[in-house]
């Protein structure tokens, strides 16, 4: 019988790779790790739901320069604003650190000084998003402890149906996806959002599946063993029979979130940019990170 | 797992007609005899795809609490002259009461205290000579239930003033301690809508103080007085204005008596709207009253600390009417006729999260989105009929059932559908494409290996759901968790992802391995198109 294969049967020895491997992903968390504490510090990119403060999006009628719409505002008595262009179109993000007090609230305040300062240009505000301080910091320690509950769990469960060093693995290569996709993005200078907390858990999950498909095989290969020092034989063994596996199931997902990436408009843009780089990442790391951790810490401790 | 073909497309079909029907309603409603049978919900989209206002409202519990000290501090005053028991001190703490009066009197305060104000407790009475000093506060208890009550209340009047708006499909919960969760899909006005839910409403009659006023020139108001401002608007030029109006501080009648309010036209107004409210019994005797007592005199109407007029009365007001003009535009008087009629907010709100989406910016986010993603899934599918071949056809099969249990469950559950939820679908998607390619390669592995298509389909199956399983069941795990600890979107995606993990795993069993059993039971055929 023949079949149309991407990878004709092959035998990479990803183990003997895993030194490169470790250093890249160093690398990686290290920079997501840098991220995380400048997020915790309140110097990236954060949108309104964590920070708390006014998020406006507001289009134009007609072309406007950024530079005017900021003294514009900067006149008005909103000092501490970020702007952002949507590229390509006349729409504009307006976030502040302000909320509504008691007295004012901030969109009326913003509108008013757009439609004094802006006489003749016509603007329709699409979209606002006040938070509270106190309610972003909910949010923001809510799912912290989501996240790593749910790690706990994980743990607890592959060490249950593997071994506690494969549930530590998997929780590592899990963490390294998340962190490196945090870095990637605080780098990008792209807005860390509640859509793009989601976008983390989906690809925490993706790059879960993904190193249990390859642990399973670990597991269901390691009675034909011949010797105790093969062990790393058998994991390039199990990597290299379900290598096609996990080559097709990215290549499908990828296809899926491209379409959404490039076709989905502007509102899914950074959400599925998230999830096509975490889909990246978590195939590499189910290879290159999981299964070398086993391997290395299978031989410290004998 | 279940051995007899017959018995599992016999279950494949049963799911799919109910998940079929579940979904009807989201593409044709249900008209005459229909009606009564098939459900009638249809999937709900979230704020972000379909447009409207997500508020969270914080009730400002502290204040209430204050107020209610203040009100419990003047009457218990007020009862004390009245029973002739002299105070040497009386003084208000945060949430008790601190009084200072001759040992003698103790047992009439006390008497005083246990008729009219049973929710006060006693504290330790310290005697100093002649004097006693007590103190007395609400209990713990007693603070609590008031909350409880108040953010009750709270829920109550902005769900009556919601639906008397006109909104459909809002969601108005309770969260947290003192904090309560509005969504508004597909409003039009969000601020309008925000101003009427926002407002405390707290209706209320006082006297205006013409002794005082002439000597009254700003400032500390005299005692047992208070200033207001008052706004005025000039009808010729519309200019507003404001004043600030001397007012005795008792009120004289509150808006808890009321038992309408409607807008009207005409009357001494001309053409201006305004509120014509009317009163319970109760009310109207307090009005007839009131009105009585106070021909000549000026009687301010005040909503929330603002005197909205101060007519004076012509003569005595019997049958419990009276009117509220200030210059309103239609809109504005139809919303004080709601809050009026829902009752006030037991104590002010304050908005913590506000989140508006235009209803063009969600429209066109859902296009978009839904082109991508059925282009998406075209792509899947086509790239699993070429790679796997007459085998991507039946996965591509178990996909669409899959989809459509998932459907059929969201519209069985009344799921709101929103973007991390719509992610949440695509995950699982991924995960449906996964399992089918699992079992394949596996099967394939197996077909190298030289064995028959029947035991290379069998073991393929056997060896790939321990795997299939184990994955799903750590995502499981993961949402689970989510679903508990996380809030809002997060929660949304916690339930799509279950949702579709549990049809996920169920397809895996009962979907493509039943047409790959009917397929080779069959034709037996020798070789596999894989």
């Amino acid at each position: 019988m023949k079949f149309i294969e991407i990878t004709k049967k092959t035998s990479i020895d990803f183990i003997g790779l895993r030194n490169k491997a470790f250093v890249l992903s160093l690398a990686l968390v290290l920079f997501g790790f840098f991220a995380f504490i400048m997020i915790a510090l309140g110097k990236a990119n954060e949108s309104v739901d964590f920070t708390g403060g006014t998020q406006l999006q507001v289009k134009f009628e007609d072309q406007i320069a950024i530079g005017d719409l900021r003294s514009v505002l900067t006149g008005g008595g909103i000092g501490d604003v970020q702007i952002q262009q949507a590229s390509g179109t006349k729409e504009f993000f307006i976030k502040t650190k302000l909320a509504d007090a008691e007295k004012e609230k901030i969109q009326d305040k913003l509108s008013g000084i757009l439609s004094k300062d802006f006489q003749g240009k016509k603007f329709q505000i699409l979209g606002s998003n006040m938070v509270g301080s106190t309610v972003g910091k909910a949010l923001k320690k809510n799912a912290i402890i989501a996240v790593v509950i749910s790690m706990i769990c994980i743990i607890v469960y592959i060490a249950w149906r593997f071994t506690f060093i494969f549930g530590i693995a998997a929780t590592i290569a899990t963490f390294h996806d998340v962190l490196a996709l945090l870095g990637i993005f605080y780098l990008l200078n792209m807005e860390i959002n509640i859509l793009f907390i989601t976008a983390l858990l989906t690809i925490a999950g993706y790059s879960l599946t993904d190193t249990v498909v390859v642990f399973d095989r670990i597991r269901e290969n390691i009675p034909k063993m011949k010797s105790k020092t093969d062990f790393g034989n058998t994991i390039n063994r199990s990597i290299n029979e379900v290598l096609s596996r996990t080559l097709i199931t990215s290549i499908t997902t990828l296809l899926a979130i491209g379409s959404i990436l490039f076709l989905g408009g502007q509102v899914l843009f950074e959400f599925s940019l998230a999830l096509f780089i975490g889909v990246l990442i978590g195939t590499y790391s189910s290879i290159f990170v999981a299964s070398p951790i086993v391997y290395v810490w299978r031989k410290k401790v004998r | 797992m279940l051995k007899s073909i017959k018995l599992r497309v016999f279950f494949i079909v049963l799911f799919l007609i109910i998940s079929v029907i579940y979904c009807l309603p989201n593409i044709i409603e249900p008209t005459g005899a229909w009606k009564k049978y098939l459900p009638s919900d249809k999937i709900h989209l979230g704020l972000d795809l379909k447009g409207g206002m997500h508020l969270l409202l914080e009730l400002d519990t502290a204040k209430m609490l204050e107020n209610m000290v203040n009100r419990k501090f003047d009457a218990l005053k007020d009862g004390m002259i009245r029973d002739g028991i002299r105070f040497l001190g009386l003084d208000k703490k945060e949430y008790s009461l601190s009084i200072i009066i001759r040992a003698e009197q103790k047992d009439k305060l006390y008497n005083l205290i246990g008729k009219e104000f049973p929710d006060l407790k006693a504290g330790a009475a310290k005697i100093d000579g002649e004097n006693v000093s007590v103190e007395f506060f609400l209990s713990e208890k007693e603070l609590s239930n008031i909350k409880e009550n108040a953010v009750h209340q709270a829920l109550e009047t902005i769900r009556n003033r919601i639906d008397q708006f006109g909104v459909s499909e809002p969601v108005i919960v309770r969260q947290g301690e003192n904090q309560i969760l509005v969504q508004l899909p597909g409003i039009k006005d969000p601020q309008r809508a925000l101003e009427l839910i926002g407002r405390t409403a707290q209706l209320e009659f006082k006297l205006v103080d013409e002794e005082n006023a002439a000597r009254y020139t700003g400032g500390i108001p005299p005692e047992g007085d208070e200033a207001l401002t008052m706004k005025t608007k000039n009808k010729e030029t519309g200019i507003s204005t404001t004043t600030q109006i001397l007012l005795k501080k008792q009120s004289l009648l509150t808006g808890e008596l009321l038992t309408d309010a409607r807008v009207k036209i005409g009357g001494e107004f001309g053409s201006e709207p305004y509120v014509a409210i009317e009163f319970n019994n109760e009310g109207a005797k307090l009005f007839d009253k009131v009105t009585a007592d106070n021909v000549g005199k000026r009687i301010a109407i005040i909503l929330d600390d603002t005197v909205y007029s101060a007519p004076v009365v012509k003569e005595r007001i019997s049958g419990g009417r009276a009117s509220i003009s200030g210059s309103f535009t239609m809109d504005e008087a139809k919303d004080l006729a709601i809050v009026l009629r829902a009752g006030a907010l037991p104590a002010p709100v304050k908005v913590v999260q506000n989140i508006t989406i235009g209803p063009s910016l969600g429209q066109d986010s859902i296009r978009k989105g839904v082109q991508a993603a059925i282009l998406g899934a075209i792509i899947v599918i086509v790239f699993m009929i070429f790679y796997y071949r007459y085998s991507g056809i039946v996965a591509d099969i178990a996909l669409c059932l899959n989809l459509l249990y998932l459907l059929g469950a969201f519209s069985a559950l009344q799921a709101t559908m929103t973007l991390p939820g719509i992610a949440g679908i695509i995950l699982t998607m991924g995960m449906g494409v996964d399992s089918n390619v699992l079992i394949f390669e596996r099967i394939r592995e197996e077909l190298r290996l030289g064995k028959t298509v029947r035991a290379a389909v069998d073991v393929g199956y056997e060896k790939a759901w321990v795997t299939i399983f184990d994955s799903h069941i750590t995502t499981l795990i993961t949402t689970f968790v989510l679903f508990i600890f996380g809030t809002g979107p997060i929660k949304g995606f916690a339930v799509t992802l279950s949702i579709g993990v549990i049809v996920n795993l169920f397809t895996a069993v009962l979907g493509s391995k039943t047409i790959f059993d009917w397929i080779l039971t069959k034709y037996k055929p020798r070789s596999l198109s894989i």
